[in-house]
């Protein structure tokens, strides 16, 4: 009885020592994972496991990532989130750096502003030349991560006639969704189970991921949108 | 009572464990009963339900935040992102390493900005409160849990708005409220996670003009109790805010779900 009290104090004890304060990074040259909200800063693993943190799973770095093209200070491409794409594929925001990007977010349940953001959308890419077209990534972002799977994602990329590889619907965990709301200044609210109330904000990102310009409002003139994203492809 | 030694032995041992979890969990922290209330701002202007919750007793410190930066560099007011915080960021510290002898070590830490306060919790295995948790918990007085309807709830707070430079008093210099929470109005105004949330300006913030927006008065149509002018201003101000923003008179403190993964968070 003594014994199992003390081995449960040891493992307990064990287990508290694992928090976010363990911070010696091991240092291999294989693979290296790491907590995807950066719990415990910088800190890798050379193993698959989950944060010691916040659970959540180790993801694989990127070999390099830190040495080919420094990541800017105001690039979104800082952010550590990982989004799932309409073809059920996982990906980083960083995946995406070299494009010009046009950012909204939608859901695609919604009956009202929605259908026009993304014929805003459609709209600008109209505008882009056809030689100039494959620098320029269109980005839908679900602010419904519940209602917006892949599957819907999907339905919605073909009834939109937008299932092609320049467009890219995304859907993330809702904090990850929140937080990049918050990068893109687009404010939301669950306003029933069914509808949310959100900004109708179009945003451009440049080659580096910053923020060139944003487009607020519906059905506005796009014009000065296209003359941004012309001049950053040119 | 001839209590043998193995018995006393099993008992401290218990009582160690028990005190570690107890720490581990909710140091600094008190519960908030859930329970259903109508917000200023609701869905459809119908009552809300909050689970409950613990939050911590105080607004996070300069001496509690300096830990947090010397832990993780990347977070020093020289290193930070500028995407995570503009450049009010830590404005007022003396240095990377020293908040400096101008602030006190047990004020609210303010010029934070959302990033910041949101990964300060993460690495407490805790979160921001949601808009909801935090208005739940801040509309009790000493006595009540929800004292919206006292005057002199809302004097007091309205006589804080008034108030100059009370960002650098001592945390826990105003009241304990019923939950046995202090310093919710008083010091400083608090981050919460989905401060975004906030629709006040209409849909596609064309009407907002930098700070204006503030004491827009048609947004108050929608409130659901126009007396409560205190979190009417405090609805305002988070509709104003930016995620990378630093603010002298903003700080943060943050919450635990009960049992619950703190990350995913319903909003």
């Amino acid at each position: 009885m003594k014994k199992i009290l003390h081995a449960g104090l040891i493992c307990f004890l064990a287990i508290h020592l694992i928090g976010c304060n363990t911070k010696n990074s091991t240092k291999t040259t294989a693979e290296k994972y790491q907590c995807p909200m950066h719990c415990e800063g910088d800190k890798t693993y050379d193993k698959p496991g989950t944060c010691g943190v916040c659970k959540m799973d180790l993801q694989l770095l990127a070999l390099n990532s830190k040495k080919e093209g420094e990541i800017s200070d105001m690039s979104i491409y800082n952010l550590p989130s990982k989004w799932t794409n309409q073809n059920n594929g996982e990906i980083q925001l960083k995946s995406l750096k070299g494009d010009v990007l046009v950012m909204v977010m939608i859901y695609t349940s919604c009956q009202t502003a929605c259908p026009r953001l993304v014929a805003d959308m459609r709209g600008i890419e109209e505008q882009i030349p056809e030689d100039k077209k494959d620098q320029v990534t269109l980005v839908f972002v679900s602010i419904d991560p519940e209602t917006d799977t892949p599957q819907r994602l999907k339905e919605f990329a073909q009834e939109n006639q937008m299932d092609s590889e320049k467009w890219v619907f995304l859907r993330g965990s809702e904090a990850d969704t929140r937080e990049f709301s918050a990068v893109l200044a687009v404010n939301y609210k669950k306003i029933s189970p069914m509808d949310f109330s959100h900004s109708n904000i179009i945003s451009v990102f440049d080659q580096e991921g910053e923020l060139a310009y944003q487009q607020e409002g519906l059905g506005v003139n796009n014009k000065e949108t296209v003359s941004k994203i012309m001049e950053l492809v040119n | 009572m001839n209590i043998s030694p193995f018995f006393k032995v099993a008992i401290t041992v218990i009582g160690i464990i028990t005190v570690n979890i107890v720490s581990a969990q909710s140091e600094n922290m008190v519960t908030v009963q859930g329970g259903t209330y109508i917000p200023l701002y609701g869905v459809d202007s119908t009552a809300v339900t909050v689970e409950t919750f613990s939050m911590d007793i105080y607004p996070v410190t300069n001496r509690e935040y300096l830990q947090f930066v010397l832990e993780y560099p990347e977070w020093k007011k020289s290193k930070v992102k500028r995407l995570f915080a503009d450049g009010n960021y830590l404005v007022n510290w003396e240095s990377d390493n020293s908040f400096g002898n101008q602030l006190a070590a047990d004020a609210a830490v303010t010029n934070v900005s959302w990033f910041a306060a949101k990964k300060y919790c993460e690495c407490q295995g805790k979160r921001l409160p949601t808009v909801d948790e935090w208005e739940y918990a801040a509309m009790a007085d000493k006595s009540n849990p929800d004292a919206r309807k006292k005057e002199s709830y809302n004097q007091l707070i309205l006589d804080w708005y008034e108030a100059p430079k009370t960002f650098n008093n001592s945390i826990g210099s105003t009241f304990k409220n019923y939950w046995g929470i202090y310093d919710l109005h008083g010091l400083v105004w608090e981050w919460t996670m989905d401060f975004n949330s906030v629709l006040i300006s209409g849909e596609s913030r064309k009407d907002v003009d930098k700070d204006s927006n503030l004491f827009c008065g048609s947004a108050a149509v929608g409130a659901s109790d126009l007396m409560n002018y205190a979190a009417f201003m405090r609805y305002a101000f988070r509709g104003s805010l930016k995620a990378n923003y630093a603010i002298r008179n903003l700080g943060f403190r943050c919450v635990q779900a009960k049992g619950k993964n703190n990350k995913n968070v319903t909003y």
